[in-house]
């Protein structure tokens, strides 16, 4: 008894309690906004009314419920549990994941929902975490490093393939994406910087060239999107150049690894990629428009809508249109809680799910949107000084896999809802309504926090 | 912790920048999206509040002892939710409705039509049928409830009391596009008024539409009221208007006129009020309602007898002998005659081989009695006298334009300004006019008709009347006016000033005089009568056709409180038609009723009709 007291006790010290404010303080703003999304003119504004069975906010009210004692639950276990049974939790969620297609039966065209009893559940929300189970498991194996091991990168880009293979069987494109965060996890373990600089200029010349792509210049061969990519390209590699070539550089990057070759050899082969990296670039650019002729004719749509390539209020652009007006319309203060009249009178589609922000936007206005995000920034801060304060990668692994993720669901659902990004159909993390998302956010972040409460045991 | 991983762990700076940045540019986005531009706002606001006009009700119109003349009457449109409506029984719907299956099926077809139709929503009311009368609404509104989807929705139209006065009242229709591009206040499918006063005071009459703010979803259905209406604006009625008009008079002018063409004006000499305004022939003012005014408008404008002509402000006429009374004040201020001053007449006045005829009296004779026989010859020695008289003018244009001037101050050549749409001005010849006429070579013998209201000189029936109003008052006149009284509302300072002539006040008195032994002695001997003193004169007006019988005169002599003009177009002589519906109109107006012989008098001349069979104008 003793010792389980005193175990108690150094937990409840350990906790972060910061993040769990947070946490709560999200979860409460997040309620608010589903009131304000799926208010009916005529209803009873009071609070118990609200929060009554059988209406969507009561449910919320029930997942927010259920989440709080999910997270408490998980608090209150052996912190070990997670390491070891990391393999087996993600193994049976990959299962699941393949058996979900068959089961589900089909909403809006995805076949991600299983249905129990009368309730809904989407095993992809709950693969986040198990797929950053298993990556903090295999991460932090003994002897294991990312950097210059082939290997190794491989096996980790398969721990993150394989859900968002089987998920995108589940036709839920938007939550197989997610998983390219983790990504951003890779990079702090080591990956090469190179790769996500790669990611990041094939992205700019697609956004680019195909923005500018029906802005003719010199016939029908030469368009401002061409020059534009060309330009950028240049630039690239003057920047590469400078950092790379520069006899400084490779000075000092011989002095630091003896092995890697002459002075004349490594100023050769940097030269030889940067060149590599041009062709490349080059090519990226040319299949753009021929890939691009190849996409699913809803995803073309939306990129051009997104690149203001086509004008359709009633198309693909109406949900951004009316998302921004929705938004713009609030104004500094907002029109107040329960007032807005875009999302009322429902133009704002999918308001209460992945359009949610819209209802902030619009009744707690530039600043309540504004401390929305920055509360979201901070528990992203929070998650990486967390992260770092690990003594061992597992724990550092997993919170940078929390934090990749929610930085995603952040940057993708509101970017998206501001019209800067193209519509894709991801919740924003403790607003969208739905118990599944919830609670794998829940579980997704409470692990972490089981595992920092747990960082002081080794040491003792 | 190797040095490796203490190398690896700068990322985390660049991991949290990035964070930071990404928040950065979305705050600022937020900022140019909520902060910057009302544009979002207004297309917000646009999305989702549909502002319900609320119409006010349009003032209701009074005769001057507040018999009421207009008033507002509801009509019901029937409108259709087309989303609501499946299932009708469209045979039945239109035996109920009194149209035929093809009239529904055209319809139906035009409200779906974007282009016809550009607010069209199957959400929302869409107008199927307007205008349905009471019965036609009681006899469908039993059987609504067969028909899902389908409304009645409440309208004011105008609904008029007598079948009398059409010309004044006017009536209203739907606006047209240059009303809507001249006034905002219209939009379309708005109603305005057409003629008569609904047009001239149309402002007074609207009053100020009032608006409710509604909410509208994505679907344009209606779901409530915004901030319960706590920023909606209530119509503000429409002013009621009192008019001049004695609809008791007026209903004995138009039986009088009935079978005739020609006018009737009366005017409160004191205050300029118009007491009745007939103009025949005329038309029930209660057929030019709902959704037959636009057939029976066409049919009226077809008519060759012209009915939608006003004429008495449009119809321009010879005043005949009526005008002779001006030319005895213009000469008697001008110092041409006194009113001792003779002249002869030999069954007319000769010149040279002109000759002007006249009927047989005494001669020559001074003025009070030329008058009263109505002599030519008397105001054709006048007028030559007037314009060859070179001690007061240098030369016959001089004593032209000094004729004009005396005219055009008793209200002549120019619109008097009464408050009533399309007043003609009628025509006074000016020099300049017969200088071109006559390439400058005539003189006062040539121009010697206008001295008894003939040649180029034409006045209205309401001019004629108000020289009977400026005589009445010895020398001034208050422009004639129908509108007695807006409620809360003042008059126009025009229809409260006197406007003096340039004649003086002794010389009226001798006119009346003479106007007077018309009456008792003269050409309009068959309306004197003992119960108070009549002026008049008679007026025998030359055309092309049978001649206009004319009278104009005032009653009692001493504080008048009637004047009158009665022009019937081809009547004959004054004596014939304008002398004796003069009388009548006057009795009725001073007694407040016709005794029984007038009684007979009246439907003796009610029932004269006048054949126009070559009637072409």
């Amino acid at each position: 008894m003793a010792t389980m007291s005193g175990k108690q006790r150094s937990i409840t010290r350990n906790i972060d309690w910061l993040t769990i404010l947070l946490y709560v303080v999200l979860l409460a703003f997040g309620w608010l906004s589903i009131c304000g999304a799926c208010y009916e003119y005529g209803e009873p504004r009071d609070i118990l009314s609200l929060a009554s069975f059988g209406t969507r906010t009561g449910m919320q009210l029930v997942w927010i419920g259920t989440s709080l004692v999910l997270g408490a639950v998980i608090l209150m276990t052996d912190d070990r549990i997670f390491d070891t049974f990391a393999y087996l939790i993600y193994a049976f969620l990959l299962i699941l994941l393949f058996f979900t297609p068959f089961l589900a039966h089909d909403i809006k065209g995805s076949m991600s929902w299983i249905k129990i009893g009368s309730f809904s559940l989407q095993p992809a929300e709950f693969a986040k975490f198990s797929t950053s189970l298993a990556l903090a498991k295999f991460m932090s194996s003994y002897g294991f490093k990312l950097q210059g091991s082939w290997k190794n990168i491989t096996m980790s880009l398969i721990l993150i393939l394989l859900p968002m293979v089987l998920i995108v069987m589940q036709k839920e494109t938007g939550s197989a994406l997610v998983y390219l965060s983790l990504f951003l996890m890779l990079y702090r373990e080591g990956l090469p910087g190179f790769v996500l600089f790669l990611g990041i200029a094939a992205v700019t010349y697609l956004v680019v060239g195909l923005r500018f792509a029906e802005e003719p210049l010199l016939g029908n061969f030469f368009s401002l999107g061409d020059l534009l990519v060309t330009l950028l390209i240049l630039i690239f590699v003057g920047a590469l150049l400078h950092v790379y070539c520069r006899p400084a550089a490779i000075r000092e990057a011989i002095s630091a690894n003896r092995s890697i070759g002459s002075y004349q050899s490594v100023r050769r082969r940097r030269y030889a990629y940067i060149a590599l990296f041009a062709i490349g670039s080059v090519l990226v650019h040319l299949s753009a428009n021929t890939m691009v002729d190849h996409l699913a004719d809803h995803q073309k749509k939306r990129i051009q809508v997104l690149l203001g390539l086509r004008d359709d209020p009633s198309g693909v652009g109406y949900n951004v249109i009316q998302a921004k007006i929705a938004i713009g319309s609030g104004g500094l203060e907002g029109k107040g809680f329960l007032n807005g009249t875009q999302t009322k009178l429902k133009y704002v589609p999918e308001q209460e799910t992945d359009f949610i922000f819209c209802t902030v936007g619009e009744e707690q206005g530039f600043l309540g949107s504004a401390v929305v995000l920055l509360l979201f920034l901070g528990l992203l801060l929070r998650l990486i000084h967390v992260a770092e304060r690990q003594p061992y990668a597992f724990g550092r692994v997993y919170g940078y896999c929390v934090f990749s993720i929610f930085l995603f669901h952040l940057v993708i659902n509101v970017g998206m809802v501001l019209g800067l990004i193209p519509v894709i159909g991801i919740p924003l993390p403790f607003f969208s309504y739905g118990g599944s998302s919830l609670w794998g956010f829940t579980l997704l972040l409470f692990i972490f926090l089981r595992i920092d409460a747990g960082r002081n045991r080794m040491k003792r | 912790m190797n040095k490796e991983n203490y190398h690896l762990a700068k990322r985390q700076y660049v991991l949290a920048f990035s964070a930071i940045l990404i928040v950065v540019i979305y705050i600022v986005r937020l900022f140019t999206l909520q902060m910057t531009s009302d544009d979002y706002k207004m297309r917000a606001d646009s999305n989702a509040f549909m502002h319900r006009v609320q119409f006010p009700a349009r003032g209701a119109i009074t005769d001057r002892n507040g018999k009421l003349l207009v008033y507002n009457q509801p009509a019901y449109d029937i409108v259709v939710v087309m989303q609501e409506q499946v299932g009708v029984d469209t045979l039945d719907l239109c035996e109920s409705l009194g149209i035929d299956t093809a009239w529904y099926r055209r319809r139906m077809t035009e409200i779906k039509d974007p282009k016809r139709n550009p607010g069209y929503s199957r959400f929302t009311q869409q107008l199927f049928m307007s205008q349905l009368s009471m019965e036609e609404f009681s006899k469908f509104q039993e059987k609504l409830f067969r028909f899902p989807g389908f409304y009645i929705q409440k309208r004011s139209i105008r609904q008029y009391t007598y079948p009398y006065a059409a010309h004044i009242l006017g009536d209203i229709g739907e606006v047209n596009p240059s009303d809507i591009e001249e006034d905002d206040y219209y939009r379309s499918g708005d109603y305005i008024g057409k003629q008569g006063i609904e047009r001239s005071y149309e402002k007074e009459l609207r009053g100020i539409k009032g608006s409710e703010i509604l909410l509208r979803d994505v679907h344009g259905r209606i779901k409530g009221r915004y901030q319960n209406g706590r920023f909606d604006v209530q119509p503000i009625p429409g002013k009621n208007l009192t008019l001049s008009i004695d609809i008791e008079l007026q209903k004995l002018g138009e039986r009088l006129m009935q079978h005739k063409l020609g006018s009737i004006v009366a005017i409160e000499p004191s205050t300029g009020e118009i007491l009745c305004m007939v103009t025949s022939p005329t038309y029930d003012p209660r057929t030019m309602v709902g959704r037959q005014r636009g057939k029976k408008h066409r049919d009226l404008s077809n008519d060759p007898m012209k009915p939608l002509l006003n004429r008495a402000i449009m119809g321009t006429y010879p005043p005949g002998s009526t005008f002779k009374t001006s030319q005895a004040l213009t000469f008697l201020q001008e110092g041409i005659i006194t009113p001792q001053t003779a002249y002869p007449c030999s069954h007319g006045f000769h010149y040279g081989r002109l000759t002007v005829g006249c009927h047989g009296h005494g001669s020559p004779l001074p003025l009070v009695p030329a008058i009263g026989t109505s002599c030519n010859g008397y105001f054709c020695w006048g007028l030559l006298n007037m314009f060859n008289n070179r001690r007061n003018y240098h030369s016959t244009q001089e004593a032209m334009t000094t004729w004009k001037d005396y005219m055009v101050s008793m209200g002549f050549g120019y619109k008097l300004g009464v408050d009533l749409p399309g007043e003609k001005r009628g025509m006074i010849p000016n020099a300049e006019f017969y200088d071109k006429a006559y390439k400058g070579s005539w003189s006062g013998l040539t121009v010697i008709s206008i001295s008894i209201g003939q040649g180029e000189v034409t006045l209205t029936p309401l001019q004629i009347a108000n020289l009977g109003a400026t005589i009445a008052n010895r020398g001034w006149f208050i422009t004639p006016h129908i509108v007695k009284e807006i409620q809360d509302g003042m008059l126009d300072s025009l229809y409260t000033q006197r406007r003096y002539t340039k004649v003086s006040k002794m010389h009226y008195e001798t006119v009346c005089e003479g106007m007077q032994k018309a009456v008792e002695a003269g050409t309009c001997r068959s309306a004197y009568t003992t119960q108070y003193v009549t002026c008049g004169k008679t007026g025998t007006a030359q055309n092309r056709g049978h001649d206009h019988s004319v009278f104009m005169g005032f009653a009692p002599r001493e504080n008048p409180q009637i004047a009158i003009a009665v022009y019937v177009e081809n009547g004959g002589w004054g004596a014939n038609y304008g002398v004796p519906l003069g009388a009548l109109m006057m009795e009725q107006y001073i007694n407040g009723s016709l005794s029984p012989s007038s009684e007979a008098k009246a439907e003796l001349f009610a029932n004269k009709e006048i054949y126009y069979g070559d009637y072409v104008r």
